[in-house]
């Protein structure tokens, strides 16, 4: 027996490095490529380890970018992206919440009616009404701007769903007891469903910031300038050349930088996380 | 300080569940009244009517002589202890009982006197910077009551407080509660289905059934003139014991061939009239020349008492004696009753069947 589990224990731990391993490697390789020059990375003899060009490579994509397709320093991009996910993650949290929380606490006509209503956006994605979408946010003047990039898609039921369900688990006595401690419905979400909602609040934090920032379909729809475009519109772009050499190791260097913030927002909030969580074992 | 007023109040809720179906309770000022009653009797509901948590369907609640049908719970000037102790979860013991203080705008100083007034009064001096979740059982109790102590209210509420708590704790914080609501004098309303508590803690004991008060009174009345077979067995422990009986004539019944002295008789209960008759069960005394014979079953051992089961003229009966008295391996005892003890009840109605 003893034998035995230490063979499934040896199995599973080989599995699991076969796994990691296939999964990091082209994100090495990816490093990897955003530190040689162009020649030696389309010639296909790259070497599978660093090279020399890390600073010259990084400091070109953030204050240069490309000299053909993007025209932009990718810094600039880097900017779109993080303004946008910021506030597509903010806003959303803002409006969920309190949606969520009139909802939960609030006897209205038509409640129900109104949360059926939040519900049904979730049968409805970006994708699906992207036209009626763009056609608005057209009219209203909002093409190439941060409002058109962020608010179409902060607009979703999920975070008023999530915090719904959160909400519902607060028991009533304590609104009760906020009652008869002179909170009104104001007090009582500002000083008890907040501070209760914390760690629901870094949970769609981190899916909503990411959501965001990696957006591509809609940002490539309502930006035209080259100063609104964010980076994942800005790899896609390096990548696809008509006429011209890509600049792989300009384009490795923009994915890697791509994917920095939202590894550290994961890994800031993952903190946050596991601190809401053991505050509440304790 | 305040006398409590209910007049009338009655609860229906949508769908025309009448819950609570026209009480009127009037407690004293400085008074201990405790609700009693099995669930779904409608002592919560009352009390959440009392805090303005559910709205007067109909009837008065008045607190100081204001009605207070229409005032907002933080107005009515009265604090609450509920069953799970309702703490806020991410606040310190400190911030939960100042909590409603600051949102009256008290002053700092105040605030920090008042707590530290009330913690000593509760021995939760030392756990102040603690957040409930570090607490035992029975020390978030008393951060419940110190929550209601530092606002200085009219009135206590007690939504059944000790509920949540072991059979040892809650004798404990039972003994603490009466202390503590002696040495303030507040008005207080205590809602419990345990009876126990409800004789030790009141000074007015409501009995209530099915949304309706069965009886209300001094503890001592209730128990010992229990106005209903409904009160008469849920007050007490073990509870009376009722057994059909006939009426012999006037001062006497029979349970089987076993013939009772009554005192405490209707004067229209004719002879031949099917009865409901009661005994507690340590009013049935154990002497040598008793002139009833019960039975024994078996025997039950509570340490101080005992509780003999058994059948006296054909209906089960249990006795209570303290521990040494009659011997455990007694086959048949012999019991006498005082007259006054003997309860009778209506068969149909089950109201009480005395002068």
């Amino acid at each position: 027996m003893v034998e035995n589990r230490t063979f499934g224990d040896r199995l599973a731990y080989l599995i699991l490095t076969i796994g990691v391993l296939i999964l990091a490697f082209p994100v090495y390789l990816t490093f990897v490529a955003s530190t040689w020059d162009a020649a030696t990375i389309i010639n296909g003899q790259m070497p599978l380890y660093p090279g020399p060009f890390f600073a010259e490579n990084y400091y070109r994509t953030l204050f240069i970018g490309t000299a053909g397709t993007t025209r932009e320093p990718v810094i600039n991009m880097m900017i779109n992206s993080f303004v946008m996910a910021m506030a597509i993650a903010l806003g959303k949290i803002f409006i969920s919440v309190l949606s969520a929380y009139a909802v939960v606490y609030y006897r209205f006509p038509f409640r129900m009616a109104a949360f059926w209503l939040i519900f049904l956006t979730l049968m409805l994605p970006v994708e699906v009404r992207i036209f009626p979408t763009f056609k608005v946010v057209a009219d209203i003047g909002f093409l190439d701007t941060y409002q058109g990039l962020a608010v179409p898609l902060i607009a979703s039921a999920t975070g008023t769903l999530l915090f719904r369900q959160f909400f519902m688990t607060i028991p009533d006595e304590l609104l009760e007891a906020s009652k008869i401690d002179g909170a009104g419905p104001f007090r009582f979400f500002k000083d008890t469903v907040l501070p209760l909602s914390m760690t629901t609040v870094a949970a769609l934090f981190v899916i909503q910031f990411i959501y965001g920032w990696n957006q591509y379909l809609w940002p490539l729809l309502i930006t035209t300038k080259d100063s609104m475009q964010t980076i994942v519109i800005g790899i896609k772009k390096m990548i696809v050349t008509a006429d011209a050499l890509t600049e792989w190791q300009l384009a490795m260097t923009t994915a890697v930088l791509a994917m920095l913030p939202p590894v550290a927002v994961v890994i800031l909030m993952q903190r946050l996380f596991v601190k809401g969580l053991v505050d509440q074992e304790k | 300080m305040a006398e409590v007023s209910i007049t009338n109040v009655r609860k229906v809720y949508p769908g025309n569940v009448e819950a609570v179906k026209g009480v009127s309770i009037d407690i004293p000022d400085g008074g201990f009244c405790v609700l009693v009653g099995p669930s779904g009797c409608g002592k919560s509901t009352l009390l959440r009517m009392v805090a303005g948590l559910e709205t007067i369907t109909s009837g008065e609640c008045r607190i100081g002589g204001r009605v207070v049908n229409e005032i907002e719970p933080s107005d009515r000037d009265i604090a609450m202890v509920f069953q799970n102790y309702a703490l806020y979860p991410h606040m310190s013991v400190y911030d939960n009982m100042a909590y409603g203080l600051r949102n009256r705008g008290t002053p700092k100083d105040e605030i920090e006197r008042r707590v530290q007034e009330a913690s000593k009064i509760l021995g939760i001096e030392s756990f102040l910077e603690r957040r409930p979740r570090q607490l035992s059982g029975g020390q978030r109790q008393r951060v419940a009551m110190g929550r209601a102590i530092v606002r200085k209210p009219q009135v206590f509420l007690f939504d059944e407080p000790l509920s949540n708590l072991d059979a040892k704790l809650r004798v404990q914080m039972r003994v603490e509660i009466k202390k503590l609501q002696r040495a303030l004098g507040v008005t207080s309303i205590y809602v419990t289905h345990d009876q126990v508590e409800a004789m030790t803690l009141s000074d007015k004991l409501v009995v209530m059934s099915a949304g309706r008060v069965e009886q209300m009174g001094l503890p001592n009345e209730v128990y010992r003139k229990p106005a209903s077979r409904f009160v008469a067995t849920f007050i007490g422990s073990p509870p009376m014991n009722i057994a059909r009986g006939v009426v012999r004539g006037k001062g006497a019944v029979s349970i089987g061939d076993v013939v009772l002295p009554v005192a405490d008789m209707a004067a229209d209960l004719v002879p031949g009239a099917a009865i409901e008759v009661g005994l507690r069960p340590e009013d049935l005394i154990v002497t040598p020349n008793g002139s009833l014979t019960m039975a024994v079953d078996f025997i039950e051992e509570l340490g101080a008492t005992q509780l003999f089961h058994g059948m006296l003229g054909g209906a089960a009966l249990v006795i209570q004696a303290a521990s040494g008295l009659v011997p455990a391996d007694s086959k048949t005892l012999n019991l006498s009753i005082d007259p006054a003890k003997v309860h009778l009840f209506d068969l149909e109605t089950g109201m009480r069947r005395g002068l």
